[in-house]
């Protein structure tokens, strides 16, 4: 790999991070784990100037039980959050996208924080931070401030976080005891989705008391699908329910047409994905 | 899989590979890995843009840059009138283009280079080609091969006056060796008991991909200037490097060092090898030049990429009356190595394992402003396999008939051998029924069938298919007599020297240069048979022009069916050599000596020497006959008499979800008949990765070209290589019918997976979802185009409108991708 040339640090706090950020101006970049700057890096797609490199800063890695929520820090690799008891406990949904993350390889290198800040629309974890309401936690020169999932992702490659501004840990709300599951559609195993699906139900005696539906690549962000959500909310948990519910999945998205998919096919996958992935929530 | 040596015997054994330690645990020696003092670093610049004029090349802010050393032009390096060699002129009236290594005033694909860059480092030379400002003045690209053909169509080289390159014809009936298939299908046209199936098949573009990138280092300060390549073709390349550059042969070594994969893609003499012998002259310095995964993608040349026009006829009962066949084959931008040969490799393969009476074929090779085609695994024997398998099923839907019995009925029967062909070919050895039997066994295909039956009633939305391929293909490259009259530039021999050291040691020089087959273990086993040593006790050489000085190296499946047989013979001379010696040093008659197992004994008497004792007293050289030269090394070249010709059956089942179009291998069974295994552990594996190749011909594997010429698959995200999660489990098996045209009675084994499992999984795919109104889907059959077809089949079920466009390859027969046609 040849990129072109840079300085870099590797910074032990996030203050000092922040003030790298700051020095080095608008062609400095944050580097987390690497998976997806690394790539760019090497087609010389990009071509930073500083790389702030975020590996040194030991607060910004861990998962954490706080309070109603599960905090998990931005640098905290996709291999430790699907092992982690708390997040598989809580925010199940989150567990199972980030095993269909890429391969063992780039799941100890990547982190959850350079995933949802590259906001790649075919990136796994996105739906799942729209679907499940997460806020992400960012540091700045003016200090700390929480962003909703809802308002995080912008448009392609494109989030809310200002420029010197740095993602410091995502906060899942609990979905203890809910049915959830991520339904990725790819060419082949180490590629992007094509379509993804996050569902989460919660079943109140035999009905959908709750449910969240986040969908990958159905549009330039992670998309909620909301009138899915709303078809399922007090239906019976029942496979024809589910099913009729799913045929509200492309309403309101704007899919891409590329080299895997015309967008006609991705609707028609979101549907029948999410079809898919509710049947397997609900049980 | 299991030992099926006879005891004692290194033949047979499943020995695991004894350069695998060595590879495995990264001690290596790719030609990246070489490093030389004072060594610069090249890099090209390539042309964006598919077809365009060059109005300006600006070299000043480069040349400016630290750690640049050089820019060069194809002007500066005297390259303008440099042609990097075509070795197979298929006809007398081919048209090709000076394919010069960097573009003149030119550019003709995507890709191709026009400037050099020699840099200190590597990030230096990478660094400067960027900053080589290159002009362009844009030309129409020429993408489509029937529009190229076509009146006014813009030229990729002006000069030649067509975009047609040669057209290439065997007729049966001219040959003398079949009837006329013309009139055949004709006939059978106006015969209310015969059937004529017309089907157009798209081979789509692919790209070799072989793990370690290409990679060239060129050192001139010595007295031979040397060179280090990642390339199949040490031997070749040694002697066309010095042709085209007008270099004194006995001044140039080549090295091939450790090799990362080929697959054809590096049987080559590339334009970076020339440009990095040039740049190394010049500098007076070596120079190391070593391909990114994008250049590589891109640049290094592709292969398949034809338009097939098969038709096939046949009495009502199946019998095969006629097959005629209509290629176009896309060149590329050049002429590279054996280009224009590689639709004519698959040329003799059409008529399979059938027996055709009457047989017709056409080759038309164009030019477009794309990435040069070549050699790629199978070269032109899996398109060719691919046509004739997939027609077969679609004539047994004609007639109503099981595919296998269609088959059946038309094959040639192990009675039947040695039997010659509609083309001409003799085919030594086989039995199909055997192979298929024991395919079918494994496979349970009635029991598959019996599915089948139930999810069509029940209308499943996983809907399954079986798909089969009973395939042959001709390898073992080649009788040099049939390369000559096909107009190729060279034999089809292989060398090999065997050596006896003082100690007893045996060293083997092959000019069959692997890059990753397991040589070096395969050959042991071999040579240890034939002169009664030890396994360990046998070195094999290769891959150096100064230690392996003669070959034809490695390509076509032909290493072990003709390089093992020239180690082979010259093992025997080696033994023939030592028995006279033996019989001297026991005060014996030579025909008394019996020789077994290393040991040359007296018939008759307790008493006996090893050949290690006589390889010492040969080396001390105090007492042997006077009739000979006081040495036990022998060489011999072999021309084999005839091709190779595995054959095998292939079962393949798949499922296909209708809802989203995926098609997913159920199961895969093939049993092969490669002869006699040498060592079944290492069959295993070749067919294992040929299956591999094969499969993702079929799903998942394309080169994409927009409508501007630019390659839209040029990284291995887009380029979908299936790795093992992508891959059912095979099951693997073998018949032993060995072939009579070599002594140890084996066949090649590296294309054949490739070969064959192509068209057994199109053929499964298809099984599944053809009564929902499916005919064919283009290759690959990636869901977007299985979900396409199968509303397409629905749709025209219901006679409604045409359902729109979906995102696929340039060149696709049907911009709807294919389906109910």
């Amino acid at each position: 790999m040849i990129p072109v040339s840079f300085d870099y640090v590797r910074p032990a706090t996030l203050d000092e991070a922040v003030a790298a950020l700051q020095d080095g101006g608008e062609d400095a970049k944050v580097i987390a784990g690497g998976q997806s700057l690394l790539p760019v890096l090497r087609l010389r797609l990009s071509a930073p100037s500083l790389l702030v490199d975020l590996g040194g800063i030991a607060e910004l890695r861990g998962i954490r039980e706080d309070g109603d929520a599960i905090a998990i820090g931005a640098m905290t690799p996709h291999h430790d959050i699907l092992r982690a008891e708390p997040v598989r406990r809580h925010v199940a949904l989150l567990a199972t996208a980030t095993r269909t993350v890429a391969d063992p390889q780039v799941r100890h290198r990547g982190t959850l924080g350079g995933s949802l800040a590259h906001a790649d629309p075919a990136g796994d974890l996105g739906a799942v931070a729209v679907a499940l309401d997460a806020e992400f936690g960012c540091v700045g020169p003016d200090g700390p401030r929480g962003v909703p999932a809802a308002d995080f992702f912008v448009d392609f490659f494109t989030t809310a976080l200002e420029e010197n501004e740095i993602l410091t840990e995502v906060r899942f709300p609990r979905y203890t005891g809910w049915g959830s599951h991520y339904e990725k559609f790819h060419r082949v195993a180490q590629a992007w989705s094509i379509v993804g699906v996050a569902a989460a139900v919660q079943v109140e005696g035999g009905t959908i008391a709750q449910a969240r539906v986040g969908l990958t690549n159905m549009a330039s962000t992670p998309v909620r699908a909301r009138s899915v959500e709303q078809a399922l909310v007090g239906s019976p948990a029942t496979a024809d329910a589910v099913r009729a519910a799913a045929q509200h999945a492309a309403e309101g998205t704007s899919p891409a047409s590329d080299g895997d998919a015309a967008s006609d096919y991705r609707e028609h996958l979101a549907r029948v994905l999410t079809g898919r992935a509710l049947l397997a929530a609900v049980g | 899989m299991t030992t099926t040596a006879e005891p004692g015997l290194e033949f047979g054994k499943a020995r695991r590979r004894k350069e695998d330690l060595r590879l495995i645990t990264g001690r290596t020696r790719w030609t990246d890995n070489i490093a030389l003092p004072g060594m610069a670093y090249l890099c090209v610049v390539r042309s964006p843009l598919a077809h365009a004029r060059i109005t300006g090349i600006n070299p000043d802010a480069a040349r400016r840059m630290p750690g640049v050393l050089g820019v060069f032009t194809a002007a500066d390096l005297g390259t303008e009138t440099v042609g990097l060699p075509c070795a197979w002129p298929i006809t007398p009236d081919q048209k090709a283009p000076t394919a010069v290594p960097l573009a003149v005033d030119t550019v003709h694909f995507a890709g191709e280079g026009v400037a050099v860059l020699v840099g200190r480092t590597p990030a230096a030379a990478r660094d400067g080609a960027d900053a080589v400002e290159v002009d362009y003045d844009p030309l129409e690209p020429v993408l489509d091969m029937s529009a190229a053909l076509g009146e006014g169509a813009t030229l990729v080289h002006p000069e030649l006056g067509t975009n047609r390159s040669a057209r290439w014809v065997f007729d049966s009936a001219e040959a003398g060796t079949g009837g006329d298939a013309a009139k055949a299908i004709s006939a059978a046209e106006s015969d209310p008991e015969a059937v004529v199936v017309k089907r157009r098949f798209r081979q789509q573009r692919l790209i070799p991909a072989f793990m370690e990138p290409r990679s060239v280092v060129v050192d001139p300060t010595g007295e031979q200037l040397t060179m280090w390549s990642a390339t199949q073709i040490p031997h070749i390349l040694k002697t066309m490097t010095a042709l085209t550059l007008g270099l004194p042969e006995h001044k140039v070594r080549v090295i091939a060092p450790d090799v990362g994969g080929g697959f054809g893609g590096k049987l080559q003499v590339t334009p970076e090898e020339v440009l990095t012998l040039l740049c190394a002259q010049r500098m007076g310095k070596p120079v190391k030049w070593t391909e990114t995964r994008s250049e590589s993608l891109l640049s290094a040349h592709h292969g398949r990429d034809q338009i097939q026009d098969v038709t096939i006829s046949a009495k009502r009962d199946g019998t095969l009356t006629g097959l005629t066949v209509e290629l176009l084959a896309d060149m590329g931008a050049y002429l590279r190595l054996v280009t224009p040969g590689i639709p004519i490799l698959g040329a003799f393969m059409y008529n399979a394992i059938y027996k055709i009476p009457a047989y017709h074929f056409a080759c038309t090779n164009v030019f477009t402003t794309k990435t040069p085609t070549d050699a790629y695994r199978g070269a032109g024997r899996p398109e060719a396999t691919f046509a004739i398998e997939r027609i077969m099923d679609e004539l047994a839907v004609e007639l109503g008939i099981d595919p296998m019995e269609l088959r059946r009925k038309n094959w040639i029967t192990h009675e039947e051998f040695p039997f010659t062909t509609v083309c001409g070919l003799t085919y030594d050895s086989g039995n199909y029924e055997a192979a298929t039997a024991k395919a079918e066994e494994l496979f349970d295909y009635a029991g598959l069938r019996r599915e089948q039956q139930e999810r069509r009633r029940r209308n499943d939305p996983v809907q399954l298919g079986i798909g089969i391929s009973t395939y042959t293909e001709m390898c073992g490259l080649a009788p040099s007599r049939v390369l000559g009259s096909l107009s190729y530039g060279a034999g089809g021999w292989e060398y090999s020297a065997v050596r006896m050291l003082p100690t007893g040691k045996v060293e083997v020089v092959t000019g069959s240069s692997p890059h990753g087959q397991g040589h070096a273990t395969a050959w042991s086993q071999i040579v240890a048979d034939q002169l009664g040593v030890p396994f360990e006790d046998v070195e094999v050489i290769h891959g150096d022009t100064q230690s392996a000085h003669k070959g034809m190296d490695t390509y076509g499946s032909r290493s072990l069916s003709v390089g093992a047989i020239a180690a082979v013979k010259a093992a025997e001379k080696v033994a023939a050599k030592a028995k006279k010696v033996a019989a001297h040093m026991l005060e014996a008659s030579e025909d008394d000596i019996e020789f077994t197992a290393g040991r040359f004994s007296v018939r008759g008497t307790g008493k006996g020497t090893t050949i290690q004792d006589v390889a010492l007293a040969v080396f001390a050289a105090h007492d042997y006959p006077e009739d000979i030269e006081p040495s036990l090394d022998a060489d011999y070249t072999f021309d084999p008499e005839n091709f190779s010709f595995p054959h095998g059956t292939h079962l393949c089942a798949a499922e296909v979800d209708t809802e989203t179009g995926e098609a997913t291998i159920r199961r895969y069974v093939c049993v092969d008949d490669v002869g006699k295994a040498v060592n079944p552990l290492i069959v295993e594996g070749q067919v294992h990765g040929g299956l591999a190749q094969g499969i993702a011909q079929a799903l998942f594997e394309e080169a994409v070209y927009d409508e501007s010429g630019t390659l839209t698959s040029g990284t291995l995200v887009d380029y979908t290589i299936p790795s093992a999660a992508d891959l059912p489990s095979f099951t693997t098996d073998r018949t032993e019918t060995p072939a009579t045209s070599n002594p140890l009675g084996v066949k090649g084994v590296g294309e054949a997976g490739t070969i064959a499992s192509t068209p057994a999984v199109v053929n499964a795919v298809l099984d599944a979802v053809r009564h929902l109104g499916v005919r064919d889907i283009e290759m690959p059959l990636t869901p977007h185009r299985v979900w396409r077809a199968l509303r397409q089949g629905s749709a025209s079920a219901a006679d409604e409108a045409n359902v729109g466009a979906a995102g696929g390859g340039l060149g696709s027969i049907d911009p709807n991708q294919g389906g109910a046609r």
